[in-house]
């Protein structure tokens, strides 16, 4: 039922936001390349019905002169999707794609340090780390947008009730301001429910993690003091609480601890069919995240996003948007040295940003919008190889 | 009584001679060789040994030349406070390791406390008490227990053992022993399950069968006549135990409880799961969540982005090598004592 409403709301959005330059495909009758078995998402037969992006379709099979290995490390944030775009990939290419998913620091390590050909990250390269990587000026591509939730366990409140947060009180939990669940300030937001006089446990990731530094940008773009205390990073200096090791480290302490709150990705809440909250956003809305609300986030800030796409989309403007919402990018170097690989490359990057799209929401990502795969189109044009540009436009 | 032990693994073996300078029976004797250099064989493989006792100690010290090297900068940045500080912060580029510190010999001190004396008890029952028949089973359960990977044990403690403490054993010492002057601060505060305390308790386990199985050589290793003796005198065997065996083995057991508490220093993914994983208090109370210095570097090294911090997790590495170091002294040195007082172990073979 709920997956219903989710299509319905991300097809309304597509086609009003793409301006009717894409035609809106039917179920079934979605863009399709040659490659046949292995093109579709498993177990659901076609992906979900989707404006087809602009610039699907050029990557259409393989390519003369093109290396047949790529390797690439970092975000295990998008890691279902990337492993499921590859595996699609190689069906239509045979380019075959190795990526591991280590963690955003380790991808840019990995790309700094050119032990791969492509890098992967959730929170963008520091100013810093771009000087220091050794192949030169690097580019940040964005695949994909996903978002970051508040799941709790309170057993007073039934599963279908959906707490309600503002940026203050998550900041006030996470701080250690706000002790226990009969705190006024809770109360005010969520008049209808009967919060238990405990004390509040929270859970947050113990190992370093593209999540936490999107909830911890989130947090230090609503709390002055929150920025000024901890700060924004993949591992941040917490208060208090417990650690847990990955989404389902956290998702484990949720659950086993009475009373307790946490923040998890998105789409594993929805995978794992926890209960998440609503978030006030900066027009002060209360938004239950979706793929839809994280879409808007990306298309209210694409004004204001910088020419490197280096940008945070936390607490975006616009009624619709989830506030802690954030890009996930590959990282490619401007500048490459083998011609075959970065044929491979620039290819697979134009399939990732236009066709592959449309497994995003399958997965529970949302899809770019269109004005960020302009500029993302213009980056993988803008790789070059020898002097020239590298991608084929095929 | 003692006189034909249960197989006896060539591991065990070398541990007991490790840690007491004696072979349990049923291994075979050491033979004094005789320097012949004339025998090509013999020299060459003179050289051979040699060269694998050199490859341990390079091994060793080339760790130790790493660690140190790739922890200069942070060593150097905050120089002494790197040990003495308890903020670690990668915003803002504090790193100091004092809590870390802190979890991994609390952890490892509950993990002796609670396992070492099950663990003699354990080895006592199958040395002196336990029918013949029943002894094979149970070395063989022990054995086994040692072979469970170490990330089984931290699930089970993740998903059985934490919530079971948090439900019933931390109320119940809570409302017991949380009453009493001193100790009593050790388990003051909200009983979460994840803390000092549980990751204290998985250690116990963990170390259980290494005690166990090395201590248990160990009192075999007492010269049965030693105990005929004392029976012949008339003692109970509880007077046995105590005056004969006891005394006789208790430089092996020191050594036993040290191999263990090595476990116990450097056990990561089991730990990990259930300590809570919080660097920020060192508090009294065993119901806090910490962090050992092996979980913190498998939490931490793998996102360290920055040379700083990547600087400072292989400097907790270098800390947990040299404590560890530390440690092991110490125990050897109480070991020497041990057996200098006695005697007893090195007139034997």
């Amino acid at each position: 039922m709920m997956a219903r409403v989710v299509t319905r709301r991300s097809w309304l959005w597509g086609a009003s936001t793409l301006l009717g330059a894409a035609a809106l495909a039917a179920c079934g009758a979605d863009q399709s390349a040659p490659g046949g078995a292995g093109q579709e998402a498993p177990a659901g037969g076609t992906p979900r019905a989707q404006a087809t992006v602009a610039g699907s379709g050029i990557v259409a099979g393989p390519f003369p002169g093109e290396a047949k290995n790529l390797t690439g490390a970092g975000a295990t944030f998008p890691a279902a999707l990337y492993s499921q775009w590859f595996e699609t990939y190689y069906g239509l290419t045979q380019a075959r794609v190795n990526y591991q998913a280590i963690g955003s620091g380790g991808g840019i390590k990995a790309i700094s340090d050119q032990t791969v050909d492509f890098g992967a990250t959730d929170g963008p390269m520091t100013d810093q780390q771009l000087t220091e990587a050794k192949g030169g000026p690097i580019y940040h591509v964005p695949t994909a947008l996903g978002a970051v939730v508040a799941t709790y366990n309170i057993p007073e409140v039934p599963a279908s009730t959906r707490l309600r947060f503002t940026g203050d009180t998550l900041a006030g939990i996470f701080l250690g301001d706000i002790k226990r669940w009969s705190d006024p300030r809770l109360k005010a937001d969520n008049p209808n429910v009967t919060l238990p006089d405990k004390d509040i446990v929270s859970v947050h990731r113990s190992d370093g993690s593209g999540t936490t530094y999107i909830f911890t940008d989130y947090l230090s773009a609503v709390s002055s003091k929150w920025k000024d205390s901890i700060g924004t990073s993949t591992t941040v200096n917490w208060p208090g609480g417990l650690g847990g090791r990955g989404n389902e480290g956290v998702t484990g302490e949720v659950k086993q601890n009475p009373y307790s709150i946490g923040y998890v990705e998105y789409i594993y809440a929805k995978q794992n069919k926890l209960g998440y909250a609503e978030m006030k956003n900066k027009s002060g809305a209360w938004i239950y995240p979706d793929e839809a609300a994280v879409s808007a986030a990306a298309a209210a800030s694409s004004a204001s996003i910088p020419p490197d796409l280096r940008a945070s989309i936390v607490n975006a403007d616009g009624a619709t948007s989830y506030p802690i919402s954030g890009f996930t990018w590959l990282l490619a170097y401007q500048t490459m040295t083998d011609q075959a690989k970065a044929v491979a490359l620039t290819r697979l990057l134009w399939w990732s940003t236009h066709d592959g799209q449309r497994f995003n929401a399958d997965l529970g990502y949302a899809a770019l919008p269109a004005e960020i795969i302009k500029k993302a189109e213009e980056f993988i044009k803008g790789i070059k190889v020898n002097g020239s540009p590298a991608f084929p436009n095929k | 009584m003692a006189a034909q032990p249960s197989p006896i693994s060539s591991a065990s073996v070398a541990a007991v001679r490790e840690v007491t300078g004696v072979a349990p029976p049923g291994a075979a004797p050491r033979l004094v060789t005789h320097r012949s250099t004339s025998i090509t064989a013999d020299s060459v493989f003179q050289g051979g040994a040699r060269v694998a006792g050199g490859v341990i100690i390079a091994a060793l010290i080339g760790i130790l030349v790493l660690l140190a090297l790739d922890s200069r900068m942070a060593l150097s940045t905050f120089g002494l406070s790197f040990f003495t500080t308890s903020t670690w912060d990668n915003v803002k580029q504090q790193f100091g390791i004092l809590p870390y510190i802190y979890g991994t010999l609390m952890t490892s001190a509950v993990a002796m406390v609670l396992g070492v004396p099950v663990a003699i008890g354990a080895a006592l029952y199958v040395a002196e008490y336990c029918p013949n028949w029943l002894r094979t089973p149970i070395s063989f359960s022990v054995e086994l227990l040692a072979a469970i990977p170490s990330i089984i044990y931290g699930l089970w403690g993740f998903f059985i053992l934490s919530p079971f403490m948090r439900a019933y054993v931390e109320p119940a010492l809570q409302a017991t022993l949380g009453k009493l002057p001193v100790i009593g601060a050790l388990f003051s505060g909200n009983p979460i399950g994840k803390d000092l305390f549980t990751g204290g308790v998985i250690l116990a386990i963990m170390i259980l069968p290494t005690v166990m199985a090395v201590s248990r050589e160990v009192i075999l290793t007492v010269p049965p006549a030693q105990r005929e003796g004392m029976l012949a005198l008339g003692a109970t065997r509880w007077e046995t135990i105590t005056t004969a065996v006891l005394p006789y083995a208790r430089g092996g057991i020191a050594g036993a409880a040290i191999l263990g508490l090595g476990r116990a220093l450097g056990e990561t993914m089991a730990v990990t799961l259930v300590i809570g994983n919080s660097s920020r208090a060192i508090t009294g109370s065993l119901y806090t969540p910490g962090y050992t210095m092996a979980s913190a570097i498998a939490n931490q090294f793998n996102e360290a982005d920055n040379p700083l911090y990547s600087s400072a997790i292989t400097g907790v590495a270098f800390a947990l090598l040299l404590i560890a170091g530390v440690v092991n002294v110490l125990a050897r040195l109480l070991i020497w004592q041990m057996q200098g007082g006695r005697g007893a172990v090195k007139a034997v073979i």
